[in-house]
């Protein structure tokens, strides 16, 4: 197998309490190929943002990565020196954050923040660059692109700067975009035009996506593959069709289960009892085991690593001896 | 006895163990205000009463046996023989009353105001903010200066001395008031759109229940910032209206009356009564403010 | 069937051309020197409708399509510009009067946010105990002390936690809390403003199911307003589809998932993701919603309609009667939109 995108091994991102050091990521590893989607889900404090952020060299003191390695196309990032990865953010890692407000300068126009992002990665003249922020707008689906370039981020609707938000993550030509909750702060019918935009685009432009959402309709449309998180580990991974519809670990399936979609017709939704522990007191073994319905003692102990099943992996001591028959039914 | 362990346990009172600045101002305080409380019980002597007075002892040195009585006094005494350690505790307690009484009544008044301004805004809400905006405009000692000079000229001259301290009180309180209303009003402002008011809004509470069972408790934190930075300019207000001769009445003593005093003797030689009050309203003081800085960037959730 | 037929009895909620007007101006000064003249927001124009004892009417819309601003006149947190509400017969006025004080028993809120609508300085058990003190539901402290203990295991927490502050509490907690509250007096009436958008998903399933327990169990009858189709399915009998203020359809709830009959409804039903994966080809929605202090002339919805036509530009529509509901279209009542495509 050739070498993937990115890949991300054994992650620990902790923060420092006075209680001692919280886990808020613990031993995350996963792989990105090339032209892939990858959804990242889960509920707020699963990590999920957490991971991107530290992809990016963006973890917010006093967060820090605590062990693990992160590799883009082979080559270690997370140990990099912050001006090295000032100049891998934005030319081969594009993001796109909840809010398009914390993207966009307010006191520059949309062709200042563009240009000067296309000209400090790509030797291009102030004429070529304006060229390629033109089109990279009109490609995003701004009307009148060359006109309204020369506008501030507040003449743009929350929708328009979204798509901004995206052209500019692109703008350098990316091999992978982060997308955090790209369309959380979005109503529904303009959720769907960014969704779509985003999707497109990346494809377009070649760039791997690493989609991080709560919603799992989102992820449905967009992601090739998803990782589903739980208390700041990946509980289950693999293709987003064969998850959604035959979720194999107790919390992906009981989190599929409590979503009501437009389709069902059964009056009670599927509940999961409790909610996430607290990173404080994480149970020991699974720390999905005190909400989980088929727990047995060994999950109270021991905690189980991605287990591989069929043709995605399961965090979960239910698929031990599949593992060990080697192949699964 | 729950209250304190959890006061224990909490992250303010970690982080004032963690802050040795924090603590130094808090003994510095906790003995200067002790010492006031139990004055009587410290002193020497009575420096107010005549009886316990000996004109012998006038002008002793700090420290050093007096030349006709034989008397020691630690900080020396003044031209009537007074004990100036016995005077700077009495002096203590008038200064900290003045300006606890003078920072409770500025609170209270400035916090009711500001709630109303903020609950009811609109004309309400104009009229008092403009009120405090124009008082702003003239420096605080202005402000304490001409109500002091108001409150003198309206009571009959016998009674002077009596009222003197609580004119005093109602001077700095009341040019002091406007940082609690406007703190009040900001955070009343914010309180006031939650859900929690709508929720008490919906069963018909009246604004004035509302206001103070559930809209004050939630203001109390930036107001006990600002009531402790407020004592220590409260006291500095005082003892700089007792320094002009203005304030507290010499039958009365404050630190700054002291100081008053003390600086008619400072180039015949006689230095310590001067110095040793001026040293003590400064410990205070800074110890004071130093405390209330703290406590602003602890209860500040930005700077955690 | 019987849901839409007429049933004898008074509806508990009746609402009638309630409109609600903000005045959005600069300060004078500011109008003066940059000559512009008061402006003025439409949160909600012309809405009528009524809610049956018992029923669950949800309220459905985007940003600006006055969701909110409806339920609050309905609790009486903001007073109509227009229109009347009558609560079983009974004008809602908001005053301090008796009546109203009678009335106030009968309804209560859920508020969006479990953070913002609990006050952080009071204990669990006030909290509760709250609506029930000052309505003067329960006088005596035992009882009333009994009667929060019973809220709370009701909601699924335990009689321990009322000495607890909120902030001990996990979100979906905090909103079962609220709903304790609102239980207190022992109202009819709930009006449910988004109780579960700030919560996540698993969560939402344990809240939404509890609301539907205690429906079953205590005969209440909820408005609930929410942005998302997919809850709005799960907890309502009818739903009513808002668009910059006004009422688009109103329709039996799962014919209008079946048969959305306004072009708007259609739009955003085509808009929410979709997890079964059906294949299905989404119509490319256009545009965005446009700013309510400037609305579009005519049906407010034309500039985005791939059916308008002058008429619609023109002139606003009134209700046409649909197979199980109405529908504020003119395409729809001239019979020349197609029917809806039904994908699922």
């Amino acid at each position: 197998m050739s070498t993937p995108l990115l890949s991300v091994r054994d992650l620990v991102i902790k923060f420092p309490t006075r209680h001692g050091p919280l886990t808020a990521v613990d031993g995350v590893s996963f792989d990105l190929a090339a032209g892939e989607v990858l959804g990242v889900v889960g509920e707020s404090g699963a990590g999920k943002s957490l991971t991107g952020s530290a992809i990016i060299g963006l973890l917010d003191p006093p967060g820090h990565i605590a062990s693990g390695e992160i590799y883009l196309k082979g080559e270690r990032i997370d140990n990099l020196r912050p001006e090295e990865m000032r100049a891998i953010r934005g030319r081969r890692i594009g993001m796109v954050f909840q809010d398009p407000l914390t993207s966009l300068n307010p006191l520059y126009t949309i062709a200042d923040q563009l240009i000067e992002t296309i000209r400090t990665h790509l030797r291009l003249s102030e004429r070529e660059a304006r060229k390629r922020a033109i089109q990279l707008l009109d490609d995003v689906g701004i009307p009148a692109a060359s006109r309204r370039i020369d506008d501030y981020p507040h003449q743009f609707s929350g929708g328009m700067r979204q798509r901004v938000v995206i052209a500019l993550a692109l703008a350098a030509g990316p091999e992978l975009v982060i997308a955090d909750e790209p369309t959380t702060a979005l109503d529904v019918s303009v959720q769907a035009q960014i969704i779509d935009v985003l999707k497109e685009q990346c494809t377009q432009h070649g760039a791997s996506v690493i989609l991080i959402t709560h919603d799992m309709g989102v992820i449905a449309e967009t992601a090739d593959r998803v990782a589903v998180m739980y208390s700041g580990r990946i509980a289950e991974i693999g293709p987003v069709r064969e998850i959604i519809q035959n979720a194999k670990h107790p919390y992906t399936s009981g989190l599929m289960g409590s979503i009501p979609t437009l389709a069902q017709e059964e009056d009670r939704l599927v509940q999961i009892p409790g909610s996430m522990p607290r990173l404080s007191d994480i149970p020991p073994g699974c720390p999905f085991n005190p909400r989980c319905d088929k727990v047995f003692d060994k999950c109270r102990v021991h905690r189980p690593s991605l287990i591989p099943v069929e043709n995605r992996e399961v965090a979960c001591w239910l698929y031990e001896d599949t593992e060990a028959r080697g192949a699964a039914t | 006895m729950e209250a304190v362990s959890n006061f224990l346990a909490s992250d303010l009172f970690y982080r004032f163990r963690k802050s040795p600045v924090a603590v130094l101002a808090f003994i510095v305080t906790a003995v200067l205000v002790l010492s006031a409380l139990f004055a009587p019980l410290i002193a020497p002597q009575n420096p107010f009463d005549p009886g316990s007075l000996n004109l012998m002892n006038g002008f002793s040195q700090p420290g050093e046996p007096n030349q006709f009585t034989g008397e020691t006094f630690m900080l020396g005494t003044d031209d009537q023989g007074r004990d100036v350690f016995s005077t700077i505790l009495y002096g203590l307690r008038i200064s900290l009353f003045v300006g606890f009484s003078a920072v409770m009544f500025a609170m209270v008044l400035g916090s009711v105001l500001g709630l109303i301004a903020g609950y009811t805004g609109g004309r309400t809400d104009t009229i008092i903010m403009r009120i405090a905006d124009i008082q702003l405009t003239f420096p605080a000692i202005l402000v304490a200066l001409l109500i002091f000079g108001i409150a003198k000229g309206i009571t009959p001259p016998s009674y002077r001395d009596e009222v003197a301290i609580w004119v005093l009180i109602l001077a700095i309180g009341l040019s002091d008031w406007v940082q609690f209303a406007r703190v009040v009003r900001g955070a009343t402002l914010v309180e006031r759109n939650k859900e929690y008011v709508q929720a008490a809004k919906l069963i018909g509470r009246k604004p004035m229940a509302i206001m103070l069972k559930h809209i004050l408790p939630n203001t109390l934190g930036p107001v006990l910032v600002i009531a402790t930075i407020s004592l220590a300019l409260a006291i500095i207000a005082e003892a700089t209206l007792s320094f002009l001769g203005v304030g507290a009445p010499p039958t009365q003593p404050s630190l700054g009356t002291l100081i008053r005093i003390g600086q008619g003797f400072l180039f015949s030689g006689e230095y310590w009564i001067l110095l040793y009050p001026a040293v003590t309203l400064l410990a205070l003081a800074l110890s004071v403010n130093l405390l209330g800085d703290w406590l602003r960037d602890a209860l500040n959730p930005k700077l955690k | 069937m019987t849901e839409i037929s007429a049933q004898p009895e008074t509806p508990l909620i009746q609402v009638d051309n309630l409109s609600c007007v903000f005045d959005v101006s600069k300060p004078w000064l500011n109008r003066v020197v940059e000559r512009e003249p008061k402006q003025f927001l439409r949160a909600v124009d012309d809405v009528s409708f009524e809610i049956r004892k018992g029923e669950t009417l949800a309220l459905v819309g985007e940003s600006g399509s006055g969701k909110s601003t409806i339920a609050k006149m309905l609790v009486g947190l903001l007073e109509p510009s227009a229109g009347t509400i009558l609560f079983d017969g009974q004008p809602m006025i908001i005053d301090s009067s008796e009546r109203m004080m009678e009335l106030r028993k009968r309804f209560q809120m859920i508020f969006q946010s479990p953070y913002a609508s609990l006050n952080p300085r009071w204990k669990v058990a006030d909290v509760i105990a709250e609506p029930m003190v000052v309505l003067g539901v329960e006088k005596d402290s035992a009882k009333i002390q009994a009667r929060v203990d019973e809220l709370l295991e009701l909601v699924g927490l335990s009689a321990a936690d009322g000495s607890k502050f909120p902030h001990e509490f996990s979100g979906g907690q905090r909103q079962r809390i609220a709903i304790a509250r609102a239980l207190s007096s022992n109202p009819e009436f709930i009006v449910c403003d988004e109780p579960t958008s700030a919560l996540d998903v698993s969560v939402q399933a344990q809240i939404l199911n509890l609301m539907r327990d205690l429906q079953d169990q205590l005969g209440l009858t909820y408005l609930f307003i929410s942005h998302d189709l997919s809850v709005v399915r799960h907890m309502a009998n009818r739903i009513g589809v808002l668009y910059l203020g006004a009422l688009v359809e109103i329709a039996d709830s799962k014919e209008l998932f079946k048969a959305p009959q306004h072009p708007y409804t259609r739009m955003l039903l085509d808009a929410v993701p979709d997890l079964e994966m059906t294949g299905r080809q989404r119509k490319e929605v256009e545009g965005e919603i446009p700013n309510p202090i400037n609305p579009p002339s005519g049906c407010t919805f034309h500039p985005r309609c791939p059916f308008a036509n002058e008429r619609c530009e023109r002139e606003v529509p009134g209700w046409t009667q649909t197979r199980f509901g109405v529908a504020a279209c003119h395409g729809v009542g001239e019979g020349r939109i197609p029917a809806a495509e039904i994908t699922r």
